[in-house]
């Protein structure tokens, strides 16, 4: 344990550097949070039906997916696919640790050193600094009850673990393709849409949305955002919950055997 | 009884290949071809704890293959290989804590961070107790002199001082076995003496066992009582540098400085291979003409000023060595 916790401090201080990166990020992310609030205001203004989420859900979701978006596991690591591309994963096969933990961990460090700095600052604005400025109609709120809000912390650890697991995932199917283009190039697509990172999954059509809450995808962004939101509750957001849970073990089991396989068949690059 | 058994072992690879040109790499998108590269085949030999053992051989014959699967990294195709008393692919995590690695060309260090705090990852991830870690890195510190690298990060160091931090950090578990796979790769003269010194030092007083592949045979010469050489994945001489140069060739070199016109020196039993100035080399089989009979010869024919004979450069027996695998295929 001591071991991985040395490995997720010096990748987690080492994401802690890119302070312009972030700042650079956070700019982008609050243009494009007011652009989709923008549309799906118009959206709400025209609508003449009784939507499945309510605006002010609906700009809290939109809210929370932009300050969370490096959670998003769209992408491979850099340095990991720098590894598999010049061979120097050797290196970590020389190490007296478990490779698909290593990675786990790895990305975990990554990606919270990341998040955390991009969400202080655009939640910061999303919330009081909208609200001081007159625009309280498209802030973000604080969830409703405490309970949403229990249930909210339980279920983004779960996309958390399930966020590493992807990546992990992604970087494994680099192990094949080594340039980790084809997994790159598909995933993002199948991510951002099937998350509910680009429109939430309530709005999407009746039809869909079934397919799409059983998919994996909807635990990385629906679940913990519509219950945030106050959209999803009580027993439903357990249920919700535990198809997170389901889907990160399931993920995990599914790593381990391709990594498995995929060692015992390894190929190092470059000599 | 051997710390490394090594039997027949093989390792093939299957390796796409690719048509030139556009065309080609479009009909490559309907119908591959594959081409198998038999990297090891039938590799066997056994090492005993505490050796300094020298790996050489041709550009792809099959060194780092070799030391990948003593290293447990790759799983070979068939045969038996045990590091002590371990399978190390079956064993990975286990026989990984008791080996160190150097790959010349790829640096196990953190690029960003001070090279200290590489030392104190990896103690943390060989689970080391504080007191082994404390006395293992003074000494390695202390030989490899790196005291003034400790502060800096690993991307400002010279490849010498690099390969020096690199080399510390795969002993700072204290194994018992090290695998340098081109440790002195790209290294000026006093980096490759210090690296050398520092070779035989843990070799000779940690009792380290230690397989060098190189491409340096001044390396081999001053470090390796016993050479393997490996060309197209088998094994083709196992022993001293000695028995080598006696296999490959048993040529030896006279050296003669002579008075007037260089150009007449020869005899029919002596091959002229170079005449700079009033120097002239002549090649010569000791077991067609001895070397006093030779000299003998000459002397009565020319006016020499001096002379001496050598050995060919070591070099110069393996290129000869390598050229004749070519030639064989």
């Amino acid at each position: 344990m001591k071991s991985y916790i040395a490995l997720i401090l010096v990748r987690f201080r080492a994401g802690l550097q890119y302070r312009v990166a972030a700042l650079a990020g956070v700019t982008t992310q609050i243009f494009w949070g007011f652009i989709k609030i923008m549309v799906l205001e118009a959206f709400y203004g025209v609508s003449t039906v009784v939507q499945p989420m309510s605006f002010a859900q609906v700009v809290s979701y939109t809210w929370l997916g932009q300050g969370l978006l490096a959670l998003l596991p769209w992408n491979v690591d850099p340095d990991i696919r720098e590894l598999i591309r010049s061979g120097s994963v050797s290196y970590e096969l020389l190490r007296p640790l478990d490779l698909y933990s290593v990675w786990f961990v790895r990305t975990l460090a990554w990606r919270t050193s990341a998040v955390i700095l991009r969400c202080i600052p655009l939640f910061i604005f999303a919330g009081p600094v909208l609200v001081l400025i007159g625009l309280q109609d498209i802030a973000l709120t604080l969830p409703r009850t405490f309970e949403a809000l229990i249930l909210f912390v339980l279920s983004m650890t779960v996309t958390v673990a399930m966020s590493c697991c992807v990546s992990a995932l992604n970087n494994i199917l680099t192990m094949w393709t080594l340039s980790a283009l084809g997994p790159s190039a598909l995933l993002p697509v199948a991510i951002t849409i099937f998350s509910g990172m680009i429109i939430p999954l309530p709005l999407m059509p009746d039809w869909v949305v079934p397919v799409l809450r059983a998919l994996p995808f909807s635990g990385l962004i629906d679940t913990p955002f519509r219950i945030y939101s106050g959209n999803l509750a009580g027993k439903a957001a357990i249920y919700a919950i535990l198809h997170q849970i389901g889907w990160t073990i399931a993920l995990v089991y599914l790593g381990r055997v391709l990594i498995r396989g995929r060692t015992r068949r390894l190929v190092i690059q470059g000599g | 009884m051997p710390q490394i058994v090594v039997r027949n072992l093989c390792k093939t690879f299957r390796i796409t290949k690719r048509r030139s040109g556009t065309l080609g790499a479009l009909r490559g998108l309907f119908s591959r071809t594959y081409e198998t590269v038999y990297a090891l085949d039938g590799v066997s030999f056994t090492i005993d704890a505490g050796e300094l053992v020298g790996y050489i051989g041709p550009n792809g014959a099959g060194k780092s293959t070799t030391v990948k699967i003593l290293s447990g990294i790759l799983v070979p195709d068939s045969g038996v290989c045990e590091v002590d008393h371990r399978v190390p692919w079956k064993e990975r995590t286990r026989h990984v804590s008791r080996i160190g690695v150097v790959f010349g060309q790829r640096t196990q260090l953190w690029w960003d961070l001070p090279v200290i705090e590489s030392f104190e990852l990896l103690r943390d991830i060989y689970r080391m107790d504080s007191q082994t870690y404390r006395r293992s890195s003074a000494e390695l510190i202390e030989l490899l002199n790196l005291e003034k690298l400790l502060a800096v990060p690993v991307r400002q160091l010279s490849l010498g001082q690099r390969m020096r931090c690199d080399i510390a950090a795969s002993l700072l578990h204290v194994p018992s076995i090290v695998f340098l796979d081109e440790p002195t790769i790209g290294l000026d003269a006093v980096a490759k003496l210090a690296v050398r010194d520092f070779i035989k030092t843990i070799n000779s007083e940690r009792g380290v066992t230690v397989i060098l592949t190189t491409h340096d045979m001044d390396d081999i010469e001053t470090l390796c009582r016993r050479t393997l050489v490996i060309g197209n994945g088998h094994i083709l001489s196992d022993g001293s540098l000695a028995d080598l140069r006696e296999k490959v060739s048993r040529e030896r070199r006279l050296i003669l400085d002579v008075d007037g016109d260089p150009a007449g020196v020869m005899d029919d039993d002596a091959k002229v291979v170079a005449v700079t100035g009033h120097r002239v080399t002549l090649a010569f089989d000791p077991g067609t003409v001895s070397a006093d009979v030779l000299i003998g010869r000459l002397l009565a024919k020319h006016r020499i000023r001096d002379l001496f004979v050598e050995n060919p450069p070591i070099e110069e027996i393996i290129a000869d060595y390598y050229s004749t695998l070519d030639a064989d295929g």
